[in-house]
């Protein structure tokens, strides 16, 4: 017998251009909850993709509980006793939670039935042992998304799964959801299971897990156990070198108001109302942040704001004018910058070259203009090369670089740099940091906040509540399509701001801001 | 070893080409020959033959007999003109995203409607055949853009739309042409001699070939499809259409009209090269009976010619040879379906450039686990 549920010895595997897993060594303790740190890229999911049986390793060799195996498929990574919880949940929704979990393996009854009584029975008694609380029949498009991952662990639980991955678990939840499920991990470990915790989180690492082992550029840092290990060591070996956790930021000088919306509702992609009675002001050299959970209409209100999707009523004013039904092209004239929160489908045309992409929105202005219709290309490559040491974008063929070949964080600071350079009044920024390292991300912070300076009005969505918590001077959190209340920054708590992400209406803050007057 | 270093130095070099679609057009051409080469081999026809009758297409002379006649290079580049115009109309839709695969409507209502100018239009000489090019041109860009605004404003599939314009297309055309007094099932009065395309130059250079002053339309069609696309500010808003129709709507490109412009020029391009085979191929007009399939062809020709502008010409031209080439193979005793398959297989060869990259990378992939192996 072996200490180790799992030893993974040697795991390489190369993608065309990339060597995701650099002889990666992972070895987890049977009934520990290890914890797997990296950034984006670092090759964490890789490593489990190969652990789960979804890609095979070029070299290496998988042991479970001592026993070397192959693991061809996720079903042989199942008759292993090995189960993952994707990010992204696999789940039918007009089914009920007890359907979900024994689809494809039905238990029958003698007459050739599907024995949902037993089914039933057993998951009710799983979700006892190991107080995940969950509603066997309830339908899954009833329960929130926090029990909905609660369906995906009982899922493989019902699969007799002994060790557990959970890829970016805290990804979709909200700060309450997120200790439920700590304490849920918790509980699975003192009840036999081994857990491997897929995070680039450190708060999370430190509050459940025992081990963790770091890897960056494919490539294992260390092991460690955490309780002896600090939050910063743990960010430098995550990033190589030491990170700043707070953001040096002056206080806003709020100015007039430059973005106003009243009353806003717009459809969402199924019919329904995805922002409600939506009103809120940003004013010059402020940032407003809006706090959510994805899903909750923040990305129907960013494309109601700039164009890309009609209101269904409301209004919408920059610095006055009335730009509610306004083209796209107008509502950029009027001096409104985007950051998208999909920068592969809205953000960059991929296979333009890099000073092409810089000028996605200038190009017919008068200064790239030649006679009889052309574009001067001449202007176009000076433009990129103007830009890219101002933001420093590294890009290996200067303009020429296509913009597919660029790294995401190289990709999010050239929007970031055709969005800043049309010097717009208001910048609607959604996501900007969203799968970077925290390189780029300190990077972006840092930038946003000196367009703040300048006396920009910043929008900024995200799902981050870190970084709306560092970033903005007032929170509006959004639930369901409503806001459904707004706080100054500096009276904002993060459980707070969970609660009313999760729909409570909070009572006035008791610190209320005298002076400032604003309420929108 | 030394065996060794020299396959993967070819496997450097092939994956290199891979990346670079001029190379692969051309390694994909050569390929096509040389399965075409051995197939008649197998049939135990030479080989030789073949080439000999695509030497005399490209260059007039016969190596056979040592005897030369330009016709056969003015035979080649007539064959070549509505490829070449049909290849960038399905180029030009492709370069914004669509696919046209309407040519062949968007040519039946060119040689239609230049039909019609001929036999009715002002005879003028020059001004003549000049009008009844304008109105296909014209014809044909209205073809495309019905679709194009379609596609634009109602997303209706350009798919659908332009194979349903293509019957309708060619029914009209037939009901049109047959009302005119004097025709009978297949065929017009003869035009004036004012609408047709006859260039006196080309007739003494290429020994009476039916060679015309459509040459010249299409290489100023191609001239003017690389000024467009990669020079103009309108081609950069068609090529960020063609790219990502999402990013250039976000950027304030107005997506619904690129879309119609596009879907019109690429008519435009096809209702040229209906004109140009009515008024320089013909002395009368033809009351169709069936599809002359230079539109669907303009697929192959765009493909391989990766949808730019010198890439299009130059397959156009490949293209219009194996087509012109094949009655001389017939006289070779070389089976003049040898052509069709080797465009055929061209074709296929392309579109597997993806499997082709596959079988890298799963090269790669081998070698990275055999040398792990040695070295444990």
């Amino acid at each position: 017998m072996s200490d180790y549920a799992i030893e993974m010895i040697g795991i390489t595997k190369s993608f065309p251009g990339v060597l995701a897993n650099d002889d990666i060594t992972l070895r987890v303790r049977d009934q520990e909850i290890h914890a797997l740190l990296g950034e984006n890229g670092a090759g964490k999911s890789t490593l489990m993709s190969i652990l789960f049986g979804l890609y095979q390793a070029d070299a290496g060799t998988i042991k479970v509980r001592g026993r070397p195996v192959q693991i061809r498929d996720p079903n042989h990574a199942t008759a292993l006793g090995i189960g993952m919880v994707h990010q992204h949940f696999k789940l039918v929704h007009n089914f009920t939670v007890t359907e979900n979990i024994i689809l494809g393996s039905e238990p029958r009854t003698k007459t050739g039935d599907v024995d949902i009584r037993s089914a039933e029975r057993k998951v009710e008694e799983l979700s006892r042992i190991y107080g995940l609380n969950v509603a066997p029949k309830a339908l899954i498009e009833q329960i929130s998304v926090g029990m909905q991952q609660r369906v995906e662990i009982l899922k493989i639980l019902y699969r007799n799964a002994d060790i557990l991955i959970f890829d970016e678990p805290t990804a979709v939840l909200t700060p309450q959801e997120i200790d439920e499920l700590m304490q849920i991990l918790r509980r699975l470990r003192n009840e036999g299971k081994t857990i491997i915790l897929i995070t680039h989180k450190l708060g999370e690492i430190k509050q459940v897990a025992d081990r963790c082992t770091i890897l960056r550029r494919g490539k294992v840092i260390d092991t460690v156990d955490v309780a002896t290990t600090g939050e910063m060591e743990l960010a430098a070996m995550m990033v190589g070198r030491p990170v700043k956790f707070k953001l040096d930021k002056a206080p806003a000088q709020p100015g007039k108001v430059v973005l106003e919306i009243e009353n806003l509702c717009v459809q969402g992609a199924h019919g329904a109302m995805a922002v409600q009675d939506c009103s809120l002001q940003v004013r010059e050299g402020e940032i407003v942040g809006i706090a959510g959970v994805d899903g909750n209409g923040q990305s129907e209100l960013v494309e109601a704001l700039t164009g890309l999707r009609p209101i269904a009523s409301g209004r919408i004013t920059a610095d006055g004018k009335d730009i509610t039904r306004a083209s796209i092209r107008e509502r950029i004239d009027a001096g409104m910058g985007h950051i998208p929160e999909d920068r592969h489908k809205y953000g960059l045309v991929l296979k333009f070259r890099l000073d092409e992409n810089l000028v996605l929105k200038t190009y017919r202005h008068g200064v790239y203009r030649k006679p009889l219709g052309m574009l001067d290309m001449e202007k176009v490559s000076n433009n990129a090369e103007r830009l890219i040491p101002l933001f420093d974008i590294r890009a290996g063929q200067g303009p020429a670089t296509r913009a597919m070949s660029m790294s995401g964080g190289n990709q999010q600071k050239a929007i970031l740099a055709r969005e800043i350079d049309l010097s717009p009044r208001l910048l609607v920024v959604a996501q900007p940091t969203r799968g970077l390292d925290v390189g780029a991300i300190e990077n972006i912070h840092a930038r946003l906040l000196a367009e703040r300076d300048k006396g920009r009005a910043i929008l900024l969505v995200s799902f981050e509540l870190d970084e709306i918590m560092n970033l903005c001077d007032r929170i509006a959190a959004m639930s369901k399509g409503r806001i459904v209340g707004i706080v100054d920054a500096e009276h904002a708590d993060e459980h707070r701001i969970g609660a009313m992400m999760a729909g409570y209406v909070q009572e006035e803050p008791t610190a209320a801001p005298a002076a400032s007057g604003v309420q929108a | 070893m030394k065996k060794e270093r020299t396959s993967s130095r070819f496997m450097a070099t092939l994956e290199h080409m891979l990346s670079n679609d001029s190379w692969v057009s051309i390694l994909v051409i050569v390929l096509g020959f040389l399965v075409g080469t051995l197939l008649l081999l197998v049939i135990g026809r030479n080989p030789a033959g073949m080439y000999a009758a695509m030497l005399q297409t490209l260059t007039g002379y016969d190596i056979t007999r040592n005897v030369w006649n330009a016709r056969y290079i003015g035979e080649w580049l007539t064959a070549s003109i509505p490829l070449i115009l049909c290849g960038l109309s399905m180029g030009f839709a492709a370069r914004t995203g669509l696919f046209n695969i309407g040519a062949e409507g968007q040519y039946i209502v060119g040689l239609t409607v230049a039909q019609f100018v001929a036999l009715y239009g002002p005879q003028v000489p020059v001004l003549h055949w000049v009008l009844a090019l304008l109105a296909a041109g014209l014809a044909g860009m209205l073809w495309g853009g019905i679709v194009g605004f379609l596609k634009a404003s109602y997303s209706v599939s350009e798919v659908v739309a332009t194979i349903m314009l293509n019957y309708i297309a060619f029914f009209l055309s037939r009901w049109l042409t047959m009302l005119i007094p004097g025709t009978n099932t297949y065929r017009t009065p003869t035009f004036p001699a004012t609408a047709r395309l006859t260039s006196t130059l080309f007739l003494r250079l290429t020994n009476e070939s039916r060679l015309n002053l459509g040459l010249w339309v299409a290489l100023a069609a191609c001239l003017f499809y690389w000024y467009m696309i990669e020079k103009t500010r309108k081609g950069f808003e068609l090529r960020a259409t063609g790219f990502n129709k999402e990013a250039a709507r976000y950027a304030g490109i107005k997506v619904t009209s690129t879309i119609t412009i596009s879907m019109s020029i690429a008519g435009l391009f096809a209702g040229l090269a209906g004109a140009i085979v009515a008024l320089g191929s013909f002395s009368y007009g033809r009351v169709l009976a069936g599809y002359d399939n230079y539109g669907f062809n303009g697929i192959a020709v765009a493909l391989v010619g990766n949808s730019t502008a010198g890439g299009t010409l130059l397959s156009g031209l490949l293209f219009g040879m194996l087509a012109s080439a094949q009655p001389l193979m017939q006289g070779r005793q070389i089976p003049k379906e040898i052509t069709w398959i080797i465009s055929g297989l061209v074709v296929i060869f392309i579109s597997l450039r993806g499997g082709v990259r596959l079988f890298l990378e799963w090269r790669a992939r081998e070698k990275a686990r055999l040398r792990k192996e040695t070295m444990e």
